[in-house]
């Protein structure tokens, strides 16, 4: 081909590109002059680059459709709908035109008198007739297009003639016009330059293979300790390292590239399926290779369409299910331990978790039995099924069933991975993980079991060495590994086990530990030997190998040898963590407003000893009281006042304040069963409904921390530190027998405080306690294969909340039937009917001692007579 | 009328596994090596034997006894590995030894007999009998398709 034309052709195709997107942009920002001005340039280059080259099929087009724009230009038309659908199918054809042109050197046969005429009349009339609504789609694309390529008779070619001419003279009129026109983009242009993607794909080959051989080098040197190579290598090494990173960084491309046809699309179905539909783009500035985004274009096209025309509903049905008339279709990128994760996720009515059922039976891709047991995630994944389609009606958009397997199949060529997660009426999202493959990574080289494996560096936060004296010691919590580093509790997994090359399921406590990060996990892996970080080029996994999980690829080392690279997704999941990224449709705000209400708690506000607040939760305390300071009773050493029958124990909180002598004493009544211990007060200060923050923990016993009450800073008491002191035996209820087995209760909270009040009233009420802090400690916990009578969790948990951790646990055919009782301070009926379907068997407030324990009782009776 | 002796024929490189000879068509076949350095991989199908550095390539060597649920080799005998090209990636077809390349014609490929094992079957496109012993032809893309222990559908 004519370097002229290809040259044309492909800064043509570029620029009709960023017409599209800009026209879109147009319509919704009429009164920008700007994006108007641009897209007029644009054409008017167009047209005048055809009349240039001799393309007159072209050229007339352009001309008509920058007519048009010209009447926007100077306001003598407003801008409609219909006419930007017009101008739209203008450049559609011009697009069909330079393909023919491309295919075959020269334009094809034909007019476009349907176009043209359209294009005209609406110029005549556009000034006249007001705009039609928006949804009129009077769009004259391809299937009328296709229809007339014929060459009119006569008056007509000689129409097309005159203006052929007169395109001709504009032609010749607009090439130094062009010319004109063209400098302001020359300028820009000539910053870059134009690069064949098989150069930069043998360079890259080419630089693979410079690094292979430097790891080589670097291998060889580091065995012969000194030597006068080192120096140079060094040197040698720098630079290959920055010509790496600089050919790396000319394959990347801004994945809005890929999304850049969107807008468009989501546009035109919007039009034609008569909804309200808005496209979300985030992250469109995230860069992958751009092998790799050649490829994910069409699956995330055929993603976006099924959304607009399966998954969301139209707007009368949106506002009968309360949601906002307008469909939102939210497509986010970013990266993550050497993969850029997308998603596409819409608020529209999620999957038919019923119709897929029965179609995968249809289709003989499950019997009933395996049905049953599966969960709804599983389900849901038969979509990717071939010939699967729940449509009911095959539109002409998608629907035709050749969907969802495709976009699977595209992405595992590359590497990747899809995962789907629906919530029936509120949303669909779709995962897409993609390694940054060809990619030259820093790993670190470690040894676990013999086996040499990378981790990619991205992930690794820091390396701890752990033996049995070291400060960093490995701890267990009921046979969970966790490593204490710092303030944090690392959940612990051996690599080892994880891969199954070893048969011993204890850790062992000595080795290394390498901490890693994915997302908001932190976790640590230990491994026998750490060695080395290498530079090291991914090759991704063979596609047998692909479903194992753990592993992202593998790499050739400076030695020869083959390793595994691990995938520290892989890892955190055999932790027991999902770790999808996070459902994000709009309807997420609803989620927002319902949290604020459920962590107020009921404070009481009182000084006592000293002028700072101090404060307790309401619910632990069980009685305010008075009682004359005459009846207080010193018995061996203690202050006692009968109280109720009983003796009841003075407690003070400060230590140093001296007890009143007369008066009134007001006192904070706490009771368990018959037993009840004061606290003596100087005065009630208030009684206030307050989202309970411990801002500043205290290292203090009997203080749990400082928190901002009304405004001030108040001290948390520990109630849970005074009550043993005054009975040794508090926590230790009389009427518990230990029997042979204490059953086993899992309580999940994320608050410090709650965990540690109730732990001792658990124990003391006879269960064998693990206290973890969130769902996915719970999950793990749960998956090491400990065995758990009764869970207790919090609702409100960062990261996992109850519901889902419910849902989790459920999901695991092993905890099918465990006890769950959530603890929570919302009683709406919507949340209650939520956990019943969750499989919560028990909802109990959160401070409410007395029920948790009557719960608890009620659903282990179970377990105890078994034992 | 004699005809012109244009059989068409097909070259097959002969693999010996187990008690069984198989033929593998040389335009499948990209090479022939010893295994070397071969990494576990952990979790990995039973079939698959590890993955190698031949030349700068990973390869991913599948072991045609663990295939087709043969007994393992002997320990510290020395399996030869095929290599062949399958939907853009490489795989080392692991096998007892590598025999000689023969050509044989196309019309005497007869087809598999009924009494054949069932796997044997699954991955067989036909059969040669050749003096004394019968030849089987490989479909290798079905053989890399192959997860051992499935049960024969």
């Amino acid at each position: 081909m004519d370097d002229l034309l290809r040259e044309f052709l492909i800064e043509t195709n570029e620029s009709l590109d960023v017409v599209d997107v800009e026209l879109v942009r147009f319509e919704q920002e009429p009164d920008n002059a700007k994006i108007l001005d641009n897209v007029f340039r644009l054409v008017h280059t167009i047209k005048g680059t055809c009349g240039f080259l001799g393309l007159p099929r072209l050229e007339t087009l352009a001309h008509a459709a920058e007519t048009l724009m010209s009447r926007f230009r100077d306001g003598s038309m407003p801008v409609s709908g219909e006419a930007v659908t017009l101008i739209l199918s203008t450049i559609d054809r011009i697009k069909d035109i330079l393909s023919e042109l491309e295919r075959h050197q020269r334009e094809p046969e034909g007019i476009d008198t349907d176009l043209i005429r359209s294009l005209e009349q609406m110029v005549e009339h556009g000034t006249a007739a007001h705009a039609a609504p928006d949804g009129g789609a009077v769009a004259s694309r391809r299937p009328e297009g296709a229809a007339d390529e014929t060459p009119a008779p006569g008056a007509a070619r000689q129409a097309v003639q005159d203006r052929g001419g007169s395109g001709g003279s504009g032609g010749d009129a607009s090439s130094p016009e062009k010319e004109g026109d063209g400098t302001p983009d020359h300028t820009v242009a000539g910053t870059s330059i134009r690069v064949s993607v098989d150069t930069l794909e043998s360079l890259m080959t080419m630089i693979s293979e410079l690094v292979l051989t430097r790891n080589q080098l670097l291998d060889i040197v580091r065995r012969h300790g000194e030597s006068e190579f080192k120096v140079p290598l060094q040197r040698l090494s720098n630079v290959t390292a920055e010509l790496q990173d600089g050919v790396m960084r000319t394959r990347m491309q801004p994945i809005g590239k890929a999304w850049q046809k969107l807008p468009r699309i989501v546009r035109d179905l919007a039009a034609e399926l008569g909804k309200d539909l808005e496209l979300e783009m985030h992250g469109a500035d995230t860069e992958l290779d751009r092998q790799v985004l050649e490829r994910i274009k069409d699956p995330l096209a055929h993603m976006v369409r099924n959304s607009a025309d399966h998954g969301l509903e139209s707007a009368a049905e949106r506002i009968a299910a309360g949601k906002p008339e307008k469909g939102t279709i939210r497509l986010s990128a970013y990266h993550e331990g050497g993969h850029i994760i997308i998603g596409v996720a819409d608020d529209g009515r999620g999957l038919d978790t019923a119709r897929i059922r029965e179609k995968a039976l249809a289709l003989g891709l499950a019997t009933e039995a395996g049905l049953e047991k599966m969960s709804e995630a599983q389900v849901h994944n038969f979509i990717f099924a071939p010939g699967f389609s729940t449509a009911r009606t095959v539109t002409s958009v998608s629907g035709r069933g050749v969907g969802m397997d495709v976009v699977r199949n595209n992405i595992d060529q590359i590497g990747g991975s899809i995962d789907v997660q629906s919530v029936r009426g509120r949303g669909l999202s779709f995962t897409i993980k993609i390694p940054l493959t060809l990619a030259i990574v820093s790993a670190l080289i470690v040894e676990a079991s013999g086996e040499r494996f990378a981790i990619p560096q991205l992930a690794v936060v820091e390396l701890v060495r752990v033996n049995a004296n070291s400060e960093h010691r490995i701890e267990h919590i009921k046979d969970a590994a966790v490593l204490r580093l710092r303030h944090e509790l690392l959940p612990l997994v051996c690599l080892g086990n994880v891969l199954k090359l070893r048969e011993d399921r204890a850790i062992p406590d000595k080795g290394f530990i390498v901490v890693m990060r994915v997302g908001a996990q932190t976790f640590g892996v230990m491994v026998d030997s750490v060695f080395h970080t290498e530079e090291i080029v991914v090759k991704p996994m063979a596609s047998k190998l692909r479903r194992i999980g753990m592993f992202s690829g593998n790499t050739i080392l400076g030695d020869g040898s083959v390793i595994l690279i691990l995938d520290p997704n892989g890892v955190l999941q055999a932790l027991g963590a999902s770790s999808s990224a996070a459902f994000e449709a709009q309807a997420g705000t609803v989620d927002d407003e319902r949290t604020d209400d459920e962590e107020k708690t009921s404070l009481l506000v009182f000084r006592a000893g000293s002028p700072q607040l101090k404060a307790v939760p309401l619910s632990l305390v069980t009685r305010l009281e008075e009682i004359d300071c005459r009846m207080i009773e010193v018995s061996n050493g203690r202050q006692m006042v009968q109280y109720r029958g009983h003796l009841m124990p003075l407690m003070h909180f400060g230590d140093d304040a001296p007890a009143k002598r007369d008066g009134v004493q007001p006192l904070l009544v706490c009771s368990d069963g018959e037993r009840s211990v004061g606290f003596a007060v100087d005065e009630i200060v208030d009684i206030v409904q307050e989202k309970l923050d411990i801002q500043v923990t205290s290292e203090r016993a009997g203080a749990l921390g400082s928190a901002i009450v009304r405004g001030q800073a108040t001290e948390v008491v520990d109630i849970g530190h005074f009550l043993p002191l005054a009975y040794a035996d508090w926590f230790r209820r009389a009427d518990v027998v230990t029997r042979g087995r204490q059953p086993a209760l899992l309580l999940v909270d994320d608050s410090a405080f709650f965990r540690s009040m109730l732990v001792p009233v658990l124990k003391a009420a006879g269960y064998a306690v693990t206290a973890v802090a969130g769902g996915y400690e719970a999950l793990a916990f749960l998956k090491q294969g400990r065995s758990v009578d009764v869970l207790v969790t919090d609702i409100d948990m960062p990261d996992m909340d109850g519901f889902t951790l419910a849902e989790a646990v459920r999901d695991e055919p092993r905890f099918q039937d465990i006890p769950i009782i959530a603890l929570s301070s919302i009683n709406s009926p919507e949340a209650i009917e939520r956990g019943r379907r969750v499989g919560f068997h028990d909802y109990v407030a959160k401070f409410d001692r007395q029920s948790l324990i009557a719960a608890l009782k009620e659903q282990t009776s179970g377990a105890i007579q078994a034992a | 009328m004699t005809s012109t002796n244009e059989q068409p024929t097909t070259e097959y490189v002969t693999v010996q596994v187990g008690d069984h000879l198989f033929g593998l068509p040389i335009s499948r076949v990209q090479d022939v090596f010893v295994p070397d350095h071969l990494t576990r991989v952990p979790l990995a199908p039973p079939e698959v034997a590890g993955i190698l550095n031949l030349r700068g390539r990973v390869v991913t060597s599948i072991d045609m006894r663990s295939c087709l649920d043969f007994p393992p080799r002997e320990p510290g005998a020395q399996a030869m590995a095929v290599g062949i090209e399958c939907r853009g990636e490489s795989y080392g077809l692991l096998v007892d030894s590598v025999g000689e390349v023969i050509a044989l014609s196309d019309d005497d490929c007869e087809g598999k007999p009924a009494n054949l094992d069932s796997r044997l079957s699954r991955v067989a496109v036909g059969v040669y009998r050749l003096e004394g012993r019968l030849l089987i032809v490989l479909d290798v893309d079905r053989m890399l398709d192959i997860k051992s222990g499935a049960v024969a559908a």
